[in-house]
């Protein structure tokens, strides 16, 4: 499969891709490591008409000890998350996150701001970053903005960026000895979770949010106030789906991702727990 | 667009199409034919080589992507005289293959694993390779052939 043809453009910094972007306007899209808009593309359910390549810009590729966060370049790729010593040590959950991506020939090319800014509900880490209250950073042609993770998702593959902006960073909280676990359910190795759970867990605080479980990343809020309000790992765990619309595919009905759900927040917070 | 990629160490520049996939210049303008192409979704691996030394699925890697890169493939791998890399002579010694289609995947993506993980258990060489698929499912020889070149 051969996608439609577009124009190729390549951007050497942030700044020069958000002008480029902004020339072509809505038909074109970003470029980072193609590993979600490329499959798209080939299978026409993509077609743009101009492809902004940000895949060289390396100063966008980095991991930072920034005090209380851990300050992920956007097109640092899923192995340099994984095998980072700084987020082994810091933010334990989204390195262990991102070795679940795919396989390793993707994690060679997928990046962190890509696999955000693609917003799919089946993916790791855009729920990963969600449960651990993550705040993006957008740049546009007026400026940054921040952005928090729970602000981000708005729909299917849609997100709060506007069509001229960029992801640039991803800062995400120090962890701080918390208790973390990280749940996928799938068939095959390599695949989507069919429901997947990141969480953890902090003396009375705690966060919990779900993979492909609706049209978006969903924060298992009810989790993590009956938590608070001292409810049991398995009560809890029931409250699992409470915020979830979860559809049905050709891997699991409506009934069963709901099941799933409880049974993999109830391993997850118990695993946080221990 | 003009693109400039060495391959194997030889510098192949030419005229390609943005929509060009990697595995479609290096098989249909390059010439080298032992790159496959499987699922052509990037889940089957059979695609697999080296881009910049580390294993890429080249069905879903544009060849402008590839402008100015380092590419390896299996015709890459041998020494000039023939002799085969460790890594093709453990899959030769162990039968790491059945009809051969992933073979050429498999091998790229071993010796990449290798290289980041020199030293791996049997089950860091199956969570290793799970982005390459044997339908002729034969995995048990390919995890030994593997295993084997590791020294082990």
């Amino acid at each position: 499969m051969i996608p439609a043809a577009f124009e190729y453009v390549r951007a050497g910094s942030a700044d020069e891709a958000i002008s480029l972007i902004a020339e072509h306007g809505d038909e074109a899209k970003f470029l980072a490591g193609g590993h979600s808009l490329l499959p798209l593309m080939k299978l026409r359910l993509a077609q743009p008409t101009v492809l902004v390549d940000i895949g060289r810009v390396t100063d966008l590729s980095y991991i930072r000890d920034a005090g209380d966060h851990v300050a992920i370049g956007a097109l640092t790729r899923h192995m340099d998350i994984e095998n980072s010593d700084l987020l082994q040590a810091e933010v334990p959950l989204l390195a262990h996150a991102a070795h679940h991506v795919g396989d390793p020939q993707v994690r060679h090319r997928g990046t962190l701001g890509g696999t955000i800014a693609h917003a799919d509900p089946a993916s790791d880490l855009p729920a990963t970053t969600l449960a651990l209250g993550a705040t993006y950073v957008a740049q546009g042609p007026n400026g940054t903005r921040e952005i928090a993770a729970g602000d981000f998702y708005q729909g299917f593959l849609t997100s709060a960026l506007a069509a001229d902006e960029m992801l640039t960073e991803i800062r995400v909280p120090k962890m701080q000895g918390a208790g973390w676990s990280f749940q996928k359910f799938n068939r095959r190795a390599q695949d989507w979770a069919i429901v997947g759970v990141a969480a953890w867990r902090r003396n009375g605080d705690s966060g919990v949010a779900l993979v492909n479980m609706g049209d978006t990343p969903v924060l298992a809020s009810s989790v993590t106030s009956a938590l608070s309000g001292g409810a049991s790992i398995e009560d809890a765990a029931e409250q699992a789906a409470a915020e979830a619309s979860p559809q049905a595919d050709l891997n699991a009905s409506v009934e069963y991702r709901t099941h799933l759900a409880k049974v993999l927040v109830k391993r997850a917070l118990t695993e946080a727990s221990s | 667009m003009e693109i400039s990629v060495t391959i194997n160490g030889v510098t192949h520049t030419g005229d390609v199409e943005p929509r060009t996939l990697l595995v479609q210049y290096i098989r249909e303008h390059v010439g080298l034919t032992g790159t496959n192409i499987g699922c052509d979704t990037s889940s089957c691996g059979a695609c697999s080589l080296h881009l910049n030394g580390e294993a890429v699925k080249s069905c879903t890697v544009l060849a402008v992507q590839a402008d100015g890169q380092e590419i390896t493939t299996i015709e890459g791998l041998a020494s000039e005289d023939g002799t085969l890399h460790p890594m093709q002579q453990a899959f030769q010694d162990n039968h790491g293959l059945q009809c051969g289609y992933c073979t050429p995947g498999m091998v790229m993506a071993a010796t990449s694993l290798l290289k980041e993980n020199p030293n791996p258990t049997e089950d860091e060489v199956r969570i290793g390779l799970e982005g390459n698929l044997c339908r002729c499912t034969g995995y048990h020889n390919i995890v030994q052939s593997v295993l084997a070149a590791a020294g082990k």
